[in-house]
């Protein structure tokens, strides 16, 4: 490894320590990133979903896949409020006048937002288990969804990081970190099917990076049939290579950007 | 060798001129105090010397390195403590040295070390660890300052290390700096307490408008703006006049008595201290009855009026 990214990964994991200690001091802020997905699961599986018909298979198992992608695209918009505070109390000034790495700090905090998306998902998982949700796929293909999955968790962050850095105070970042992720992931296929959509809004709910993941999740874990993601339309026939690519180029788009702000950010 | 050298640095913010060709020089082991009412450009002169602004012209070099060209070799050599205490709240006292310490690159066992070193030197090992939260103003800024000097820097830049501590927190750290010159450290530190400037700087620079208007020391300055005054106040209005005449034979400059009837005061210039006395034995001897009687030098508030045209506060409070 050569020295500077040796340096990276230092810095980035002390930077990443002090964010998981954080956690570990105001644990309310995990208890309650898992207490909203376990409500969209139960409010799902029990209201929404008993006048919900998805064509064979069970509404809650395609639920899940859904949930476990909304789930980390909003747990990932706290690497925005977590920038936005550091930025306002200083300490990314402190920390910019330290001989580190530029990118560690936004390391760090996207490492730690990942292990609290983890830490969700396997709430997650146990909700699921306990619903009705079942993996109907082998091993690899179901650890191959979980690795999907956070990575895409970890791409969304990078856009989190870059809203966070861009907005003057804490509690935009709360609002701005959130408000565009409803669209986005409503207008898609993780809670219902887009076949009853209106046109325009099925062809942008097919093309979205929230429907790819999830459709990938539901593929690799078993969830889906014919039916839910014909095999003659492309974003679901190459729906996992759509994922990927989606999580490719929002990182090669994003960190760039981010530690670009980065370096503005605490000078203004 | 100077540690600190900035010449003609210039930071405009839009319109705004930030930095009007700001001058500054600073011996090694001494402590430069960079005084000034707010938006005078004392903060954006601390930015640019600690790496985290480029000025828009200028040459500027700390601790004989060039830090426009290599700004990465600066941050190894100082530390930074700034006007808000930079530290994380949810973490302790020791867990945020420690961090500071990792990130100029000390390996853990020595960071440890090094935090409790400090720990014991800035007085905070009973809090040690607790979550800084929970931590007074005073604990805070000592715990900031210890992290600002981890790596046993060679140039330390504080600003406003004391604004809005009490008075006896702000002598504790008062002391610290003090320790920390004496074992070789060069300070630039921003104020806007005159006092401050008076008690830890062996040479101020006066700012304003993003410019130097005036350097030495306190002393210097204030003899700048003029010696020794009288201040008497009497206790009845009809000896004014007696009293007048009196001090017209002690005081150095006549003609810049200052008598306020309905005060019953009079300020004049006086030579030294035996002006004091010999007006209190003259008084005595005609029988005219004071108030009070005070020998006055002049405070680094009168010399920073007679330099910007306003006082410190009146600035701050803008």
């Amino acid at each position: 490894m050569n020295a500077d990214v040796r340096a990276i990964v230092h810095d980035g994991l002390v930077v990443t320590r002090r964010n998981l200690l954080r956690m570990k001091r105001v644990p309310d802020v995990v208890v309650f990133a898992a207490i909203q997905p376990l409500m969209f699961v139960l409010l799902f599986a029990y209201v929404f979903g008993s006048a919900i018909k998805v064509p064979g298979i069970s509404y809650r198992e395609f639920l899940m896949a859904g949930v476990f992608t909304q789930t980390v695209a909003f747990g990932s918009a706290s690497t925005s409020v977590g920038l936005a505070e550091d930025l306002q109390r200083g300490i990314i000034e402190r920390f910019r006048s330290l001989p580190m790495s530029r990118a560690a700090v936004l390391i760090g905090r996207t490492s730690a937002d990942l292990l609290n998306n983890l830490v969700v998902t396997i709430v997650l998982i146990g909700t699921g288990l306990l619903v009705g949700w079942r993996m109907r796929s082998g091993l690899f293909d179901a650890a191959s969804g979980f690795v999907l999955l956070l990575v895409f968790a970890y791409a969304m962050s990078w856009i989190s990081a870059f809203i966070g850095l861009s907005v003057r105070s804490v509690e935009v970042a709360q609002s701005a970190g959130f408000i565009w992720l409803f669209p986005v992931t409503f207008v898609s296929n993780a809670f219902v099917p887009t076949a009853g959509m209106p046109t325009g809004l099925r062809k942008i709910a097919e093309w979205n990076p929230i429907s790819a993941v999830t459709t990938a999740l539901r593929k690799l874990f078993g969830n889906t049939n014919d039916q839910i993601a014909p095999m003659n339309r492309w974003p679901e026939r190459h729906a996992i290579a759509l994922a990927v690519m989606w999580c490719v180029l929002i990182l090669v788009t994003f960190v760039p950007l981010s530690v670009r702000r980065y370096r503005v950010a605490a000078t203004r | 060798m100077p540690a600190i050298v900035t010449e003609g640095v210039v930071k405009t913010f839009g319109k705004v001129r930030a930095l009007d060709g700001l001058d500054l020089e600073v011996d090694e082991g001494t402590v430069l105090g960079l005084l000034g009412p707010n938006g005078a450009g004392k903060t954006t002169a601390l930015r640019v010397l600690t790496t985290l602004l480029k000025p828009d012209s200028g040459r500027v070099s700390v601790a004989g390195i060039d830090a426009l060209a290599r700004p990465d070799e600066v941050r190894r050599v100082i530390g930074v403590s700034g006007q808000h205490a930079a530290i994380d709240e949810y973490l302790t006292g020791r867990e945020n040295l420690v961090m500071f310490a990792e990130l100029y690159q000390l390996p853990r066992h020595k960071a440890r070390a090094r935090a409790d070193e400090l720990l014991e030197q800035f007085a905070l090992e009973e809090a040690a660890d607790r979550p800084v939260r929970g931590y007074s103003g005073g604990m805070r800024r000592r715990l900031d300052l210890a992290g600002a000097i981890v790596s046993r820097p060679k140039v330390l830049f504080l600003d406003e290390p004391t604004t809005g501590l009490d008075p006896r927190s702000r002598n504790d750290l008062w002391s610290v700096i003090d320790d920390l010159v004496h074992l070789g450290t060069t300070v630039l530190l921003t104020t806007q307490y005159l006092e401050e400037a008076d008690e830890l700087a062996h040479q101020i620079v006066v700012v304003d408008h993003g410019k130097a208007i005036e350097r030495g020391t306190s002393d210097q300055l204030k003899a700048r703006v003029g010696g020794e005054s009288l201040r008497v106040v009497l206790a009845q209005l009809n000896q004014l006049d007696a009293a007048v005449a009196i001090l017209r034979r002690i005081t150095t400059d006549p003609s810049n008595f200052v008598v306020d009837a309905r005060l019953r005061s009079i300020n004049l210039p006086v030579g030294g201290i035996d002006a004091l006395t010999e007006a209190v034995s003259r008084f005595r001897a005609a029988d005219i009855e004071l108030l009070d009687i005070a020998l006055q030098r002049p405070s680094l508030d009168d010399v920073f009026l007679a330099l910007t045209g306003h006082t410190a506060d009146h600035g701050a409070a803008q």
